[in-house]
């Protein structure tokens, strides 16, 4: 395609999804940045300019810290099981011995990610629920009622009840990405492994890994992302709490913004995560080459 | 024709006797180990579909037997549990809902794909210049924007309408629907467009009559994405709307589950009604779900 003047139908086309992007996406990305220098209220008509103060605010918040330190929880622990446990899985489930029975558990593994993530927090508040919930009468069913804490409302488990929930809800959803790479590896790879007498082990070290790593990354950047930015999950379970102990940075955001009315340190808050997630985006776009004409 | 087949014929039974050599002792260990990962597969499976199943079972449920008979099926089905729920303001949210996510499908198909068509048929660099702009725009994340956008839809009134979830839902989607249409776009056969010119067709009818009618594999890739995100979407609908009668879904469901306290019978009814929809879709649109799914992270 050569360049060439383009007629008006074809500009008035575009013109649209610009000035959506521009309003409600570009303009916001500034005038959060813009808001960071400021103090004000949700209703305020003014804003007082404070320069670095929240900034430095900031970086003396340990609040800011926890809720960090379980980002990176739930970044580790989802990585670990929606991509290792879920390639895995999506490897077992492409194998001929299970051919069978695959098709119906590809949809029931697949089942939680069609639900609203605030149907299925709602419904995991019956599962940790102290008193009659599932988890805990389960455990007491086979005898192991010494173990049954209330999840939800224990400083030291509720992160984990969360997290719990979300690799619960998500791990369908990434095997899904992998069953669909694993289906487009060329069949030759595993008939000549085949010929060479190779086992699964080391087929799946030597021709799957290898040939899903790009779904991989991706999955792995996917994830990360997904975990620093993670709000429903904790806000709708724990509202952040005990205490602190569950919070993350998104739900702190909110928190400062419409709880506390602390507009300008939430925006404070959200460019921290912006920047957070913005270096793992710009990973993603670079590795997988959108918007290429490929 | 013979020496192939021949030579067929030899490569099978190369190969058939060869194996069971080294078959007969993979065999034992092969045969224990797969009824294990057997074991381990259903056991996962019932992890995943008790909870579900039980939150079906339990919407059938009084009060009293979710909490003493956590486990059995209820000894009345209490019906009405599905009536109340609606009655009592699951009807509202799940209309809102709907309209909401209706008008941000047909928002982001129709402005989405004339979009794609420009950023697939031209090249100029104001037209990269927009692909990087447009393709920029999955980088940004809702959060981030909760403040700002809370404030340009005050200035504008729109706080507390439905047009407030419409018009952010359509900006947040655009990115990925452009991405997903103009990659479809460009695998389309110039040739098409030639001739529908040589035939006098516009700009406009080469968009209306050959682009959109030959995607609509990809158009319903962007539905089901579109119908998915809308329809389960909580920050925006927590923060931006206010009013009970406006609410959808998602932030309808908190509201529901502090009004009703203890009827869990009625909000796990509501749990499930809200869950219906978009289980419906996804099961009739699978294969554009995982269409979508599979390129828009892979590509997007």
């Amino acid at each position: 395609m050569t360049a060439r003047k383009i007629p008006l139908i074809p500009t008035l086309f575009i013109l649209p999804s610009i000035l959506f992007l521009g309003l409600f996406i570009y303009f916001p990305l500034v005038q959060n940045l813009y808001n960071s220098f400021f103090q004000f209220s949700v209703f305020s008509p003014t804003k007082e300019f404070v320069g670095f103060a929240s900034f430095q605010q900031l970086l003396q918040d340990k609040v800011i810290v926890a809720a960090f330190i379980n980002n990176v929880k739930y970044a580790v622990i989802s990585v670990f099981f929606q991509v290792f446990f879920a390639l895995v899985l999506a490897t077992i489930l492409e194998d001929k011995v299970f051919r069978r029975i695959a098709p119906a558990l590809r949809v029931i593994y697949f089942m939680p990610v069609m639900i609203s993530i605030s149907v299925i927090a709602l419904l995991f508040t019956f599962v940790y629920n102290p008193q009659m919930g599932l988890l805990n009468s389960f455990l007491e069913l086979i005898g192991l009622e010494n173990l049954a804490v209330p999840w939800l409302g224990n400083a030291t488990t509720a992160i984990y009840a969360v997290i719990a929930m979300s690799q619960w809800q998500s791990i369908g959803f990434i095997t899904m990405l992998f069953i669909v790479a694993i289906q487009k590896i060329p069949k030759d790879l595993y008939e000549a492994a085949d010929i060479d007498g190779a086992g699964k082990i080391r087929k799946f070290f030597n021709i799957t890994v290898p040939q899903v790593k790009e779904t991989m990354f991706v999955n792995v950047l996917i994830t990360v992302t997904g975990s620093i930015l993670v709000f429903n999950e904790p806000f709708i379970l724990t509202g952040g709490g005990p205490g602190f102990s569950s919070t993350t940075l998104s739900v702190l955001m909110y928190e400062q913004g419409f709880g506390k009315d602390n507009m300008g340190y939430a925006s404070v808050i959200a460019t921290l995560i912006f920047v957070l997630s913005a270096i793992f985006a710009l990973i993603q776009i670079r590795v997988s080459g959108t918007g290429k004409d490929d | 024709m013979v020496k192939t087949d021949i030579k067929g014929d030899f490569l099978e039974r190369d190969r058939t006797a060869s194996k069971p050599r080294s078959k007969a002792k993979l065999n034992i260990t092969g045969g224990l180990s797969k009824y294990a990962v057997l074991l381990g597969l259903l056991l996962f499976a019932f992890l995943i579909l008790y909870p579900l199943f039980w939150m079906v079972v339990s919407s059938f449920k009084s009060y009293d037997e979710i909490y003493n008979n956590v486990w059995g099926l209820p000894s009345v089905w209490h019906f009405e549990n599905y009536t109340t729920a609606w009655s009592m303001g699951i009807s509202s949210y799940f209309f809102n809902s709907v309209l909401v996510t209706l008008a941000t499908i047909v928002l982001v198909v129709l402005i989405g794909s004339m979009a794609a068509f420009t950023l697939s048929r031209y090249r100029s660099k104001w037209i990269d210049a927009a692909l990087i702009f447009i393709i920029g725009g999955i980088m940004m994340n809702p959060q981030v924007a909760l403040i700002p956008l809370f404030e340009i839809l005050s200035w504008f009134g729109l706080i507390d309408t439905r047009w407030a979830l419409i018009l952010t839902y359509v900006a947040f989607r655009l990115p990925l629907t452009i991405i997903l249409i103009r990659a479809f776009f460009l695998s389309i056969p110039k040739e098409l467009e030639e001739s529908a010119i040589i035939d006098g067709c516009s700009e406009f009818g080469i968009y209306a009559r050959i682009y959109l009618p030959l995607s609509i594999p990809i158009i319903l890739t962007t539905v089901v994405l579109t119908a998915f995100f809308a329809w389960n979407e909580f920050l925006f609908a927590t923060v931006f709307i206010d009013s009970e009668v406006l609410k959808t879904i998602p932030s309808g469901l908190m509201n529901f589950k502090d009004a009703l306290r203890t009827d869990w019978g009625v909000l796990l009814s509501g749990m499930v009604i809200a869950s219906i929809p978009m289980v419906i879709l996804l099961v009739v649109l699978q294969k554009f779900l995982v269409r979508g799914l599979s390129e828009g992270s892979v590509k997007g």
